[in-house]
């Protein structure tokens, strides 16, 4: 296994201190994230799920949203290379809290973590911490921008179950407009070379998608038609009535992926799901629990993708090697 | 008391004046423009050796935040800041605590402006009481003890049959209003220009319809009452449509747009600095062109900084939650300079949008090298190249997304009332 990471490492260095966004990698920077997780997901399938990689190394999870799914990867991720992982959960946003965000930071830099995993509501919080702190800033998803994370175990999966990326077509179907994962997958997929598509009704597409390199259609029978992965996107309920669609009833009816509209779909075709999911909402649990769905497998392989990310920010300088 | 500003060239719009000449002041008032080297010897000289001699820079929107925000800025630094960036009149913003929505805290402004100012300082009044937008505020009042203007600025009026209320007021007291002609409602919680890059960057966004609404209603409003109706910092290629056509209809609106407006992007956003965050927000190229279009046609008539200071604890907080606005006195002419140096605007009509118009807008005596007019003067090289240190900044406040920037043409000289209150880089 230390041969495949030294011989990915060499081909392509990763010099980035921190992990803020997928716009800003190569398609080589991807692929390098995605052949290092491959080499991590045995450690998981193990009886002894822990290698010493990070020993000595602090990585914090501080999050601003709550979460369960991606916190708790994370602190997989950590623990199984050995890193001593601290958790911090804030559900009030630190201007409530009366405390800013750059003197929590300034006081999380003053405990000498090597990395600070970040989730927050607004766009752009991470970059915050990252330009200021020495420690390496993972952005677990900041309001509607980026959760390159998502993006890159949704690589890992739609390239363990189709082998390939090139002149893929993936449809993204949902509420594009506010969706840290639509964004990060669509810079993601594009950059390796799928074919994107996407699908909602027109209060969920930002405008100037087009622009992005995505076909656009209406009809979510449109967009699984001929798709080879079809990537469903969470409803936020409490969106409903105000701005974003009428009722949850109206939005499954026209928008939700049922057995009906899988009749469409490719023999082969995948379905997905970042979760958590709004059973009956934006997806029935027929085709969330059928044959079609890779969606635990994403959850899985979120674990393997979250190490090799952590490897990749706090590992070099020959720690992997020396533990081998 | 004479002084003779010679050695420069002298370009007074109002006057109709440009070429190679010397200034001469005299007791505080303009004594004439004369030949080079024709003017009185037993003056004080200042050389003004390949610089432009116009009058002093009126800039009729800031935000001097006092009374109640001493801490961002107090008509004592504002004015200082003002000097550097050669303006010498300029007119503030009534979004104060407590709101200069009547004729006290316009007499406060004052009475500060005279203890402390260096520059003539002009109070600009709220339409509406506390400019809550629900009831009319004592614009008579305002206007006797010396408000220039009314505005509710960033506070829209959304009523619109308040707004008419307000215009048919104001012009029985002839008062212009000045309008922040957006709709908010359409706004929403956008903190950006709807475009392209908020739809990278995944920030809540308002679109430039949101403006072009609100434009559209104000000179609507303005044929229906027959009042002046200003339309502050347009930043949409529909906004400056919708006005041009306006001025060919005979409507008594006039318009301004800002440094910010014409020289950066919604692109600027990018990088989540806050100090881009204004309002209205950046917009696109397309925007920014058609802005400068409609200030080389005359449908823009004016620049104004829009200088809003904020403390760094404002701004150095999540994109969301920073307040909007940027310093801008000290950069009013530097910037606005890049369109004359992109042959975009000649360097008289820049001179005039920034001089004679403005100061028409608010209907106040200035703007002008006029013998006999107060000798309000500014001095500048236009190619001298410098950067701009905005820790050196006079303002109170450093938030602005031009700190670190490459300057182009520097004030060296502001003369107010015939006095020297700024010379090469210090208040005198």
């Amino acid at each position: 296994m230390s041969e495949t990471l030294t011989h990915a490492a060499k081909e392509i260095s990763w010099d980035k201190k921190d992990l803020l966004d997928i716009k800003s990698l190569s398609a080589d920077e991807i692929e390098l994230v995605l052949n290092t997780a491959e080499s991590f997901k045995q450690i998981s399938e193990r009886d002894i799920k822990k290698v010493p990689t990070l020993r000595g190394k602090t990585v914090i999870t501080l999050f601003y949203e709550a979460s369960t799914r991606t916190r708790v990867s994370f602190e997989i991720a950590g623990k199984r290379l050995s890193a001593d992982t601290v958790n911090i959960s804030t559900s009030t946003s630190s201007v409530q809290k009366g405390e800013t965000l750059i003197d929590m930071a300034k006081n999380l830099e003053a405990m000498a973590p090597d990395a600070i995993i970040m989730r927050h509501n607004v766009p752009g919080a991470p970059y915050i911490l990252a330009s200021r702190l020495a420690a390496s800033i993972i952005n677990a998803g900041d309001g509607a921008h980026e959760h390159p994370t998502q993006a890159l175990l949704d690589a890992f999966t739609i390239r363990e179950k189709k082998g390939r990326f090139e002149k893929l077509r993936v449809s993204l179907i949902g509420d594009i407009a506010h969706s840290r994962v639509a964004r990060s997958n669509i810079f993601c997929l594009t950059k390796l070379g799928a074919n994107v598509t996407v699908s909602g009704p027109a209060t969920m597409l930002p405008r100037y998608v087009e622009r992005l390199g995505v076909r656009v259609v209406s009809t979510i029978q449109e967009a699984v038609e001929g798709s080879d992965v079809i990537m469903m996107l969470r409803i936020q309920k409490e969106r409903m009535g105000k701005v974003l669609f009428p009722s949850t009833r109206d939005y499954s009816r026209f928008f939700g992926l049922t057995p009906d509209v899988m009749r469409g779909a490719l023999p082969d075709a995948i379905v997905m799901h970042p979760g958590p999911m709004n059973r009956g909402v934006e997806i029935s649990s027929e085709v969330a629990d059928g044959p079609y769905s890779v969606i635990l497998d994403q959850v899985t392989n979120g674990v393997a993708v979250r190490m090799a990310i952590l490897y990749l920010l706090l590992g070099r300088g020959g720690g992997y090697e020396d533990a081998h | 008391m004479k002084m003779l500003i010679e050695g420069g060239t002298v370009i007074d719009p109002a006057a109709g004046f440009e070429g190679p000449a010397d200034l001469v002041i005299e007791n505080g008032k303009i004594a004439g423009i004369v030949k080079p080297g024709a003017g009185p010897k037993d003056s004080e000289i200042i050389t003004a050796k390949g610089c432009i001699i116009c009058p002093g820079l009126v800039d009729i929107h800031t935000h001097l935040r006092e009374p109640g925000y001493e801490y961002k800025e107090t008509i004592a630094t504002g004015s200082r800041a003002a000097a550097a960036g050669g303006v010498t009149s300029m007119a503030c913003m009534a979004n104060t605590n407590p709101v200069n929505d009547n004729g006290s805290v316009t007499e406060f402004i004052l009475k500060q402006a005279r203890a402390y100012a260096v520059v003539r300082v002009y109070p600009i009044g709220a339409v509406t009481k506390g400019q809550q937008g629900e009831a009319l505020a004592e614009i008579g009042d305002m206007r006797e003890a010396g408000a220039v203007a009314l505005s509710d600025d960033g506070s829209v009026v959304a009523d619109s049959d308040l707004m008419r209320r307000g215009l048919e007021y104001a012009k029985t007291f002839g008062l212009c209003v000045v309008t922040h002609s957006e709709d908010m409602s359409l706004v929403g919680e956008g903190v950006m220009n709807e475009g392209f890059v908020s739809t990278e960057l995944g920030l809540p966004a308002a679109p430039h319809e949101a403006e072009e609404i609100m434009i559209f209603r104000d000179v609507t409003l303005a044929a229906l009452t027959g009042a002046r109706v200003h339309i502050a910092h347009v930043t949409t290629s529909g906004g400056v449509q919708i006005i041009r056509e306006a001025k060919k209809r005979g409507i008594a609106v006039t318009a301004e747009t800002c440094p910010h407006y014409i020289t950066l992007t919604d692109d600027a956003v990018r990088t989540f600095d806050t100090n881009t965050k204004v309002n209205p927000p950046l917009r696109t190229q397309d925007d920014v062109d058609a802005v400068i279009e409609g200030l080389a046609d005359g449908t823009i008539d004016a620049v104004a900084s829009d200088h809003a200071p904020h403390v760094n604890d404002d701004k150095e907080v999540e994109f969301i939650y920073a307040k909007s606005g940027m310093i801008g006195l000290e950069t009013l002419l530097p910037l606005s300079l890049a369109l004359v140096e992109q042959k975009k605007l000649s360097m008289s009509r820049l001179i005039r949008a920034l001089t004679e118009l403005p100061a028409g807008i608010i209907s106040i005596d200035a703007g002008t090298l006029k013998t006999g007019a107060g000798a309000d003067v500014t001095v500048f090289d236009p190619t001298e190249e410098w950067v701009y240190d905005v820790s050196k900044s006079l303002s109170k406040s450093r938030n602005t997304p031009f700190a670190g920037a490459a300057m182009r043409g520097r004030v060296k000289l502001t003369v107010v009332g015939g006095k020297v209150v700024y010379r090469d880089g210090t208040i005198v």
